[in-house]
Parts: C-alpha cells; structure tokens; sequence
C-alpha cells in the first residue's frame, strides 16, 4: 500500500470535508503542519472544528484558516497571540472551547487509544467543571473529560519511512503524536522520507500503524519569540 | 522597603532541593533559574521537555526547540524530549516536585486565579490548571498588591479560579506566607518589612 502522496493538497483529496473535526499538532508555531493547513486553505473546506492547542498568528498556522473564515470553532488551551482569533471570537462568529492544556493531550492520546473518556483532578472547583461529571477516589473529586475521535489528524515530523513510521524533533514533537492517533484518518507532513530501513526501529516515536497518508516538503518553520544571548555573555 | 524582581526569585529559588524537577512560569518565575546556584535542578518545559538550557547564542536558533513561552531556548547534556500527552503525565501524575508560578489572586485556602479576568481579553489557561492540580509543591510568586495598592493575598479569591486550594507557599515583594488550616502563616518578613507591616498590606487571615 503506498501512503506517500505528491503534494498536501494530494493528500488532503477525499478525505477533507465540510464541518470536520480536525486534530492538528503543534505547540505555538513549534512542529504545526504548515503545509497542510495552506492546503486546506486552498481546498476551502468551511466550518471547521480544530482541537490544536493554539490558533497561530494572523498570517501563519491555523491564523490562515481564520482569514479566509473557514474555521467555525477551535478547542485549545491558549490562543492570546492571534488578533483575528479574537476579533471573531469577540464578535461572536468563532466558537471557543477552552480545555486545559494536558487535558486537551490526554482527550487526544485518550481517543486515540479508544478511551471514551478519563477522570482528572485539572480543573476541579473552576469554571472548567462545570456542567462536569464529578466522581471521588480516595477521598478526592476528579471530573470526567471525553476522549477526542477526530475525522482527520493533521501532524508535522521530521522523517518517516515509506510506512508511516515517525521521527520527531526536539520539541516540535508537542501535541503531534497524540493529535495523530486519535483521527479516523491521520496525514503526516514530514521534512524528509527516508528508505525502509534507515530509521533504526527502537527510536521510532510513533509507529506507522497510526499514519495512513505522507507528504514530505519544505518548511518555513517560523519562530514566534527569538530570544537569544550575546556571546560574551557566556 | 521589601524585594525586587529579582530577589523575589532569588529567594523562590531557596525552596528548590538538589535534584528536583521543577517547572517555571512565564514572569518573575523564569528569573528563579539564575538562582539555584550549586544545586542539581532540573526545569521541565511542558511543551515536551526536560532539561531546559539557557537562551541560545545569537545566529543558534532552532525553530524546533522553544519552551513553553514559545521562546527559543537550548539543551543540555540531560535533555529528554516528549509528548505533549507524556509531558502533562508526568504533571499530572506528581513527578514535578514543584511549580513556581505567577498569580492575580491567592486565597487564604489556597486558591489561586491567574487565568482570566472577566470582561477583559482572555488567552487561555495554557497549562496552569494542570500544573497546580498535579504537581508536589505549589509556589506562587507575585507582588503583595496590585497597581491600586490592594492586596493580591485575599480572604477569597474575585476572579475565576485555576485551582482549589491548591497554594503551598506564597512569596511576595513583602515577604513568605504558608497556606495552613484556618489561614496563612507568616514564615518571613522580607527586608526592611516589619511584622506589623506585612500584616496590614495582607487582606487574608493571618494566623
């Protein structure tokens, strides 16, 4: 079975449709598919639910999804460095689900792993509860978070094999590997696709089984906040 | 009369024992890391790492490796990366000995509010909830009172919680206080303050 396909827009044919739930990995613009959100930009498939911890920035990320108005409700733990998010937010044509941030990994890691849903001490006595099953263990309250089962994952790594199998790098792993599992269909936009083989199996990070179709490109990989020091400050 | 930013953290950073993990906010929190000296600490960013290195050199970005302020940051000989998921079990599950965090409000109970103020802009909660609902040791390190002159440290808590008694230790500008039964316990005055002094700037029961 082949899983690489030529370019993103390729590989988005007959699986991107209106009113999807897509799960996208990243953490800031840290690891996001950029290829395959400019994809869907160009596809133009409109009311769009996203689980993705953040929304980008104006002009890169999922902030390019906002512009074009394709976007109908995100589900994030942060989203303060988007002024279009917020202008739509504010105006009320964009729904807002905030979950906290490990909450959101573990509904996707959970869903991924056919966890209809967990208990957590997060978010015990805030507004985050409310509306929430609350169940005590050992004398303490934990409230019921639902798994995600998204229609497609869109996630970003550095290499695969012709399998599917991920390598990730640094921190531009983030919310990738569980935002992959927990898609009926996952598509990955890797930097590099090497041969069978050359990945040495005990460092995969995640296993092939998860990802059904592969793009490789060139990545802008922008960075949101330089901060470096001066050399002779060492 | 009392501590800066920066001797705020240096005495945040007295609370780290050699071979913690520990996790900083974005804020006087992240100025702690200059302070641990000698001590064998090692920082967690909950973006997937642990082991955070200092800013990189100029020219040595990389777009792959931020922390969780989004800045770019570098590694170290310990370094180990992860996912997000990994990242918030480890949170979650009480292998972070502690989080030294910034705060709008803390309660007498423990209470702490630094996510949203209603009516004004909000960003999101990020990681906080989870990092005060799963951590050892919750440290919250702020100024005594707001631009207004009132007290952060409160009876009850006005704006929207990110945690329920959740507050171990409360480090301000004017000195320590420990969340206890019944309310707060003065462990410090800082320099220059007297008893009498932090007493009056503290709306919480002081016991």
């Amino acid at each position: 079975m082949n899983k690489i396909y030529a370019t993103a827009t390729e590989a988005l044919e007959g699986v991107l449709s209106d009113g999807m739930l897509i799960a996208a990995g990243g953490f800031g613009l840290c690891g996001i598919p950029e290829l395959l959100l400019q994809a869907i930009k160009e596809h133009g498939a409109k009311n769009l639910t996203f689980a993705s911890n953040n929304a980008g920035v104006d002009d890169f990320g999922i902030g390019i999804l906002l512009q074009t108005r394709q976007v109908k409700k995100m589900i994030s733990s942060y989203v303060g460095e988007n002024a279009e998010f917020m202008r739509q937010y504010l105006s009320g044509e964009l729904e807002l689900e905030f979950n906290p941030q490990g909450t959101l990994a573990e509904r996707m890691r959970a869903g991924g792993c056919g966890i209809p849903g967990f208990y957590t001490k997060t978010g015990v006595g805030t507004q985050i509860a409310e509306g929430k099953e609350v169940k005590q263990f050992n004398g303490e309250d934990y409230i019921l978070e639902e798994g995600i089962f998204a229609d497609l994952s869109i996630v970003k790594a550095w290499k695969a094999d012709d399998t599917g199998n991920l390598v990730f790098r640094k921190t531009a792993r983030n919310f990738n590997p569980p935002a992959a599992m927990c898609g009926k269909v996952c598509i990955a936009e890797v930097e590099e696709i090497v041969p069978r083989g050359s990945l040495d199996p005990d460092t995969i990070h995640l296993p092939g089984i998860y990802v059904h179709r592969i793009v490789q490109g060139t990545h802008e990989k922008r960075i949101e906040q330089r901060t470096t020091r001066k050399r002779e400050e060492a | 009369m009392g501590w800066d930013r920066n001797q705020m953290a240096a005495r945040a950073a007295q609370e780290l024992e050699d071979g913690m993990y520990v996790n900083l906010g974005i804020g006087i929190p992240t100025l702690v890391a200059n302070y641990v000296g000698d001590k064998d600490i090692t920082l967690q960013s909950e973006n997937g790492m642990l082991g955070m290195g200092p800013f990189p050199f100029d020219g040595d970005e990389d777009p792959d490796l931020i922390n969780a302020g989004k800045q770019t940051i570098t590694e170290l000989s310990r370094t180990s990366y992860f996912d997000s998921a990994t990242s918030f079990g480890m949170i979650r599950g009480g292998k972070i000995a502690a989080a030294i965090l910034g705060a709008m409000e803390v309660a007498e109970n423990g209470d702490l509010a630094n996510w949203m103020i209603p009516g004004k802009l909000v960003k999101g909660m990020g990681g906080a909830m989870d990092l005060v609902a799963g951590v050892g040791k919750v440290i919250v390190v702020m100024d005594h009172q707001n631009k207004a002159g009132e007290s952060k440290v409160l009876k009850e808590c006005t704006l929207p919680l990110t945690g329920k008694g959740v507050v171990d230790r409360i480090i301000t500008n004017l000195g320590v206080l420990d969340v206890v039964e019944g309310g707060l316990r003065i462990v410090e005055c800082a320099d220059g303050v007297t008893e009498e002094e932090l007493r009056a700037a503290t709306e919480a029961t002081i016991v």
